[in-house]
């Protein structure tokens, strides 16, 4: 694939600093449970702290495409999606993690990116509803969603869709009652749950995601 | 949310000395803590420090015990084999707390650091002694329904909220930390502060110190453990009332238990009494109801929460009667 956001010099040898630092803690700490043996580090060792910045270019890999943007350290991963990317899919609801209507996948992994800085997540994969589809072909869950009418006014549903590709992707989709619980990170305002339920349950059998 | 400086390290001394270097600074690990915090005003700090690159995310068995580094997720910490097996109250009390995409994200060391969840604290319009020291606490005479039967003063009667840490008070956990002056082990019992007239002091770390890991011993106690979890709604909810509790029984007897109660008291809440009523005791209505009376004895109930003085003996019942039944 290509990218049509290529990254700056600075910011292709900043993250080679980066990477070299998380190696090298690797190889002083090796071997089975050793990482949790911690040391000051060794005479001779690079000692030079990291210098805090409350600004900073970040790397995000947004369904595939990388994007670079400066931006304060205080920018949420959602706010930098929405605001600064242009990626809407991810709604911001109550913006305290507590309805989920911004769940994202970072690294294949679901969270909510109103609880973390857009600076926490430099350099990794984000996944938002605008990545599911391929061309005009919907993803299954996008699919039974539909289907199952398992909306009303919609706010919650990217991040509905989003948690359920998890969902069924961590094998937390056997039952109508483990749907409900391990889907229970997402609110609906408008009570579309039953229908919810039964399009992840779709979605589950169908097999291929 | 104030601007702030923001750092990562993969050292954790490097991590150390940037915060104790710093009177503002404060570590970040999954952040689904300290950006609500920071977003409502309630801390401040002028230095975050990413954690999260840590290499302490290991979880396994070590000389007989449980080592879980304190940037190991909730999630994988739930969900990892040895803990299941051997540590259920742990697995129980980490899927019962939050939602997955928070349980994804949150590190076991700042689920043990995070703060209240008493609206008064949150609510920087509000007094509040733990966010503002000398304010006031408008909880005693206010709406207190969520708060303290057990620890409280008349400074703070807020509960803590992690469910991680009642199974970890149970089980006799150890704190592992480095700080400016390099290494501690913290008994879970000596980690979180009863408020008294200081309640914006929570636990025994000093600044810039770090948690590392915690350690549990393995023991027949911990294999046959569990948490029972009471809350407003099924799920995704803080503790109206928790309980985590392991027992061994011998010829009948109890020979030995560990019982510690969320949502009841200012700090994890460990009931020696109630121990004390069961140990070399038969598990009957009886002494099970003596362990209750025993657990709420000296509790100080407030306008809107004295139900939690009935409710959380019926919890404790509940649970020790499965785990009666699996001897």
């Amino acid at each position: 694939m290509s990218d049509p956001d290529e990254l700056s010099a600075g910011e292709r040898s900043r993250r080679n600093v980066l990477k070299a630092g998380a190696v090298g803690a690797a190889v002083a700490a090796s071997g089975g449970m050793a990482p949790l043996a911690l040391a000051h580090p060794a005479a001779g060792a690079e000692t030079a702290l990291p210098s805090p910045a409350s600004t900073a270019e970040v790397t995000l890999r947004v369904n595939g495409v990388r994007r670079n943007v400066t931006i304060e350290s205080r920018v949420t991963l959602l706010d930098a999606l929405r605001e600064r990317l242009g990626v809407t899919g991810p709604k911001k609801g109550c913006d305290r993690g507590e309805c989920g209507a911004c769940t994202v996948l970072v690294e294949g992994r679901r969270i909510k990116s109103c609880m973390t800085l857009a600076v926490m997540e430099d350099g990794r994969d984000i996944t938002t509803v605008e990545g599911l589809a391929r061309g005009d072909e919907l993803h299954p869950v996008q699919e039974a969603f539909i289907q199952r009418d398992a909306f009303q006014c919609g706010f919650c549903t990217s991040g509905q869709i989003m948690s359920a590709v998890a969902c069924i992707e961590e094998g937390h989709a056997g039952s109508d009652a483990e749907i409900r619980e391990w889907m229970s990170g997402n609110l609906c305002r408008c009570g579309c749950y039953p229908n919810i339920v039964e399009a992840v349950r779709d979605a589950a059998k169908g097999g291929k995601l | 949310m104030k601007l702030f400086d923001y750092a990562r390290t993969s050292r954790a001394s490097d991590a150390v000395d940037l915060v104790a270097g710093h009177p503002g600074g404060a570590f970040i690990g999954g952040g689904t803590e300290l950006t609500n915090l920071m977003k409502d005003g309630v801390l401040a700090p002028d230095l975050v420090v990413d954690v999260g690159a840590l290499e302490l995310a290991d979880i396994g068995l070590r000389r007989g015990r449980l080592l879980i580094g304190a940037t190991a997720r909730m999630g994988d910490v739930a969900e990892h084999p040895v803990v299941r097996e051997r540590f259920p109250v742990i697995a129980e009390a980490l899927l019962a707390s939050a939602s997955p995409q928070v349980r994804n994200r949150a590190t076991i060391g700042g689920n043990l650091m995070q703060r209240t969840r008493c609206w008064y604290y949150r609510d920087v319009g509000s007094a509040c002694n733990k966010r503002e020291p000398g304010s006031g606490c408008p909880a005693i005479g206010g709406q207190n329904r969520w708060h303290a039967i057990h620890g409280g003063s008349d400074h703070c009667i807020a509960v803590h909220p992690s469910d991680l840490a009642v199974s970890l008070t149970a089980l006799d956990a150890t704190v592992l930390t480095l700080g400016p002056d390099g290494r501690r082990s913290i008994p879970i019992g000596d980690f979180y502060r009863l408020p008294g007239s200081t309640p914006d002091q929570e636990t025994a770390l000093r600044h810039g110190e770090l948690i590392t890991a915690v350690e549990i011993p393995e023991s027949g106690l911990a294999a046959g453990s569990r948490y029972l979890k009471l809350r407003d709604r099924a799920t995704f909810e803080f503790a109206v009332v928790s309980v985590a509790a392991a027992l061994t029984q011998a010829g009948g007897v109890v020979t030995e238990v560990r019982l510690a109660f969320g949502g009841i008291a200012t700090r994890p809440w460990r009931s020696a009494g109630a121990e004390e009523a069961l140990r070399g005791h038969p598990l009957t209505q009886a002494t099970i109801a003596a362990a209750g009376r025993a657990l709420v004895d000296g509790a100080q109930p407030r306008e809107h929460n004295a139900f939690k003085v009935e409710l959380v003996q019926r919890a404790l019942a509940d649970i020790l009667e499965d785990l009666g039944g699996s001897e």
